[in-house]
C-alpha cells in the first residue's frame, strides 16, 4: 500500500476506502431530496438542489482521484457552470413569481395543475 | 492516520450543516449553513488531492452563488414569520420517503467499490496543469459550448428580471 505514495503529499486515497465517500455523498444527496420534499419555500428547495449537485460533484472528484483520471474533475467544472446558469435563471424566475404572488410558497404555483 | 480523522470530522460537519440547511426555520440561516457545508466539501476536495477544484468551488459557490441567494432573500424580505409550513403528515412522509431512498441507494451502491485501477496512482491530477491539459484537449468543444450556455443564462436572467418587456 505504501508503495503507491509518490511525492510527499497528504492524501485520503491511501487511507480511506471509497465506500466511505460513496456513503457520504449518498447521505448528502438524500438530505437534498429531503429538503425538496420537506419544505415549501422555493428558495430552500433551490438550496437543496444545490446540495444534491454538490453531493454528485464530491463523488465525481472521489472517483477521479481514486482512478487517477482527471476527466472526472473536468466534469465537475461543467457541472459548476451549469449550476451557476441554473441558479441565475431560477432566482430570476423566483423574483418574478414573488412579484406576481407576493409569496415564495411553491403551492401558489398550481396554475398548471390538472 | 490524521487524514482518517480529518475525513470523519469533515463528513460529520458536512452532514450536520446539510441537515441544518433543511431544518432551520429562518431562510437566512439556511443560506449561511449552506455556505458552511460548501466549505466542508471544499475541505474534502483538498483531502482528495483536488486543490484547484477546492479553490474554484469556494470561489464559485461560496463567493458567487450564495451571495446571489442572500441577495434574493433580502430582496424578497423573507424571515421566520413569512415562512410557509407543510402539515405534519406531509413532513413525516417526506422523511420516510427520503429515508427509503437512502436505503435503496446504499443497497444498490454496495458492489461499486470493486473498481479496477487502470492508471498508475498520480497525486498531481488535481493541479491546474493536468486539469488544463484534459480540459483543452479532450473537452474543448464542451468548454466552448458552456460559454454559450452562460451567455444564454445571463440574457435569460436579465429578461426575466425586467419589470416589463416592451
Amino acid at each position: 500500500m505504501r508503495g503507491g505514495w509518490r511525492g510527499n503529499k497528504m492524501s485520503a486515497i491511501q487511507t480511506i476506502p471509497i465506500n466511505w465517500y460513496l456513503l457520504l455523498s449518498t447521505v448528502l444527496f438524500t438530505i437534498g431530496v429531503l429538503g425538496v420534499l420537506f419544505r415549501r419555500n422555493a428558495i430552500i428547495i433551490f438550496m437543496s438542489i444545490e446540495l444534491m449537485l454538490n453531493a454528485v460533484n464530491l463523488l465525481l472528484v472521489a472517483f477521479s482521484s481514486y482512478l487517477s483520471d482527471s476527466k472526472g474533475q473536468v466534469f465537475v467544472f461543467f457541472i459548476m457552470a451549469v449550476a451557476a446558469a441554473e441558479v441565475a435563471v431560477g432566482l430570476a424566475i423566483l423574483m418574478m413569481v414573488y412579484r406576481n404572488t407576493k409569496s415564495s410558497d411553491i403551492n401558489m404555483l398550481n396554475k398548471l395543475k390538472w | 492516520m490524521i487524514t482518517t480523522y480529518l475525513f470523519y470530522f469533515l463528513s460529520f460537519l458536512a452532514i450536520m450543516f446539510a441537515l441544518m440547511v433543511v431544518l432551520s426555520k429562518n431562510p437566512v440561516h439556511s443560506v449561511l449553513y449552506l455556505v458552511l457545508a460548501f466549505f466542508t466539501i471544499a475541505g474534502h476536495y483538498v483531502l482528495l488531492n483536488a486543490q484547484f477544484l477546492a479553490a474554484v468551488h469556494v470561489i464559485v459557490y461560496a463567493g458567487a452563488i450564495m451571495v446571489l441567494f442572500l441577495f434574493v432573500i433580502m430582496l424578497l424580505n423573507l424571515n421566520k414569520e413569512t415562512e410557509p409550513h407543510k402539515s405534519v403528515w406531509l413532513k413525516a412522509s417526506a422523511a420516510v420517503a427520503s429515508g427509503l431512498l437512502l436505503v435503496v441507494l446504499v443497497g444498490s451502491l454496495k458492489g461499486a467499490e470493486t473498481i479496477v485501477q487502470v492508471n498508475a496512482f498520480n497525486p498531481n491530477i488535481g493541479l491546474i496543469e493536468n486539469l488544463g491539459q484534459t480540459l483543452f484537449h479532450d473537452f474543448l468543444l464542451p468548454f466552448e459550448v458552456s460559454s454559450i450556455l452562460l451567455l444564454a443564462a445571463m440574457v435569460g436572467a436579465v429578461m426575466l428580471g425586467k419589470r416589463s418587456i416592451k
